[in-house]
């Protein structure tokens, strides 16, 4: 599976984000957004990135992740709706090609220092 | 405190694949990512479609995925150009990544190509969540898999351009339901051009190789 790698990734943009000046700067949480689409499995990725953030500013830090929802936007007739399960198909028009507007984030939004 | 960050975590490969994206295209070659889970006969329907485009349309192969040297050997023998990627020297085993194409690429030279052919890690799952570079990305299924593998792996199959059902030849000795399994990829991706063959016969490819022609 692909979570290490991401949560490599992640640790990288979080620490690169983490303000210069502060001493010994202790991160209380991140705050991701991951589409119910894309391929991460948010408990695959919390475990990567324990394993990962030790002796660093991140270790026990929460990921608080937030799961955005598949919204679906269809090219012909216009009609957007959000999907509970894998039908991509216009329920109006049924062939019209679709557009993805929300589902496949894979995002940090946010991290939040400890006081 | 609250430090904004609005981010994507993959942009490191985005920004890479972008880079390789400007490259093909200053070199004119246009890149097919060819993905599928493992034993869907990816290298026998890339060794027949090379065999059917080479010379008139040079085709160079970047193979990630590979079960013995004999496939490669195979593959060679078309006269296609080919490279191959050891994805254990970057630590990661179940997809391609930008970087390693832009090597990759490098390696084999581009200049006198028409089409890339990137044959994938045999994975349905992490391959369609990194961006390569490519122009179009193609799914191999075949019908010793579920009916239901696309509605199991959507985004998969919601990201690819085409769908190939491969080894229809055996269909008459197996349960499976060719048009569910069509249906279901089309559920997912309405639209989705889909080629019901054979790589081992031949059966049903010439409608895939006219659409591969098309994107060139
Ligand atoms: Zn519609």
């Amino acid at each position: 599976m692909h979570e290490m790698g991401i949560a490599q990734e992640l640790v990288r943009i979080a620490l690169e984000a983490l303000p210069r000046d502060l001493k010994d700067p202790k991160v209380a949480s991140l705050n991701l957004r991951i589409g119910k689409l894309s391929s991460v499995v948010p408990h695959s990725l919390t475990f990567c990135f324990e394993i990962i953030t030790k002796d660093t500013p991140l270790e026990h830090a929460r990921l608080d992740i937030e799961r955005v929802p598949v919204v679906i936007r269809c090219d012909t007739c216009g009609r957007q709706w959000e999907a509970d399960t894998p039908v991509f198909r216009c329920p109006d028009c049924e062939n019209g090609q679709v557009q993805m507007i929300s589902g496949r984030e894979i995002d940090i939004d946010s991290l939040t220092l400890m006081e | 405190m609250e430090i904004k960050i609005r981010k994507n975590i993959l942009e490191k490969n985005l920004t890479e694949a972008d880079k390789n994206r400007s490259f093909f295209r200053e070199k004119k070659v246009f890149v097919l990512n060819m993905m599928s889970s493992p034993g869907s006969g990816k290298t026998q329907t890339l060794c027949r479609t090379l065999a059917q485009l080479m010379p008139d349309i040079q085709v160079g192969v970047i193979v990630g995925d590979i079960c013995t040297t004999n496939d490669a050997d195979r593959l060679a023998k078309t006269g296609a150009k080919v490279t191959q990627i050891n994805t254990d020297q970057f630590g990661g085993d179940c997809h391609l990544t930008a970087p390693m194409i832009d090597t990759a690429a490098r390696q084999l030279g581009c200049d006198d190509l028409d089409l890339l052919i990137v044959e994938n890690i045999g994975n349905l799952v992490c391959p369609a969540e990194f961006d390569i570079g490519e122009n179009a990305r193609v799914v191999v299924l075949s019908v010793t898999e579920g009916e239901d593998k696309p509605v199991k792996y959507p985004l998969m199959f919601q990201v690819s351009e085409a769908a190939i059902l491969n080894k229809v030849d055996l269909l008459p000795y197996l349960e499976f339901d060719a048009a569910l399994a069509v249906e279901n990829m089309k559920t997912v991706h309405p639209g989705m051009p889909v080629f019901e063959l054979s790589a081992k016969t031949g059966q049903g490819f010439e409608p895939w190789l006219e659409w591969l022609r098309r994107q060139l």
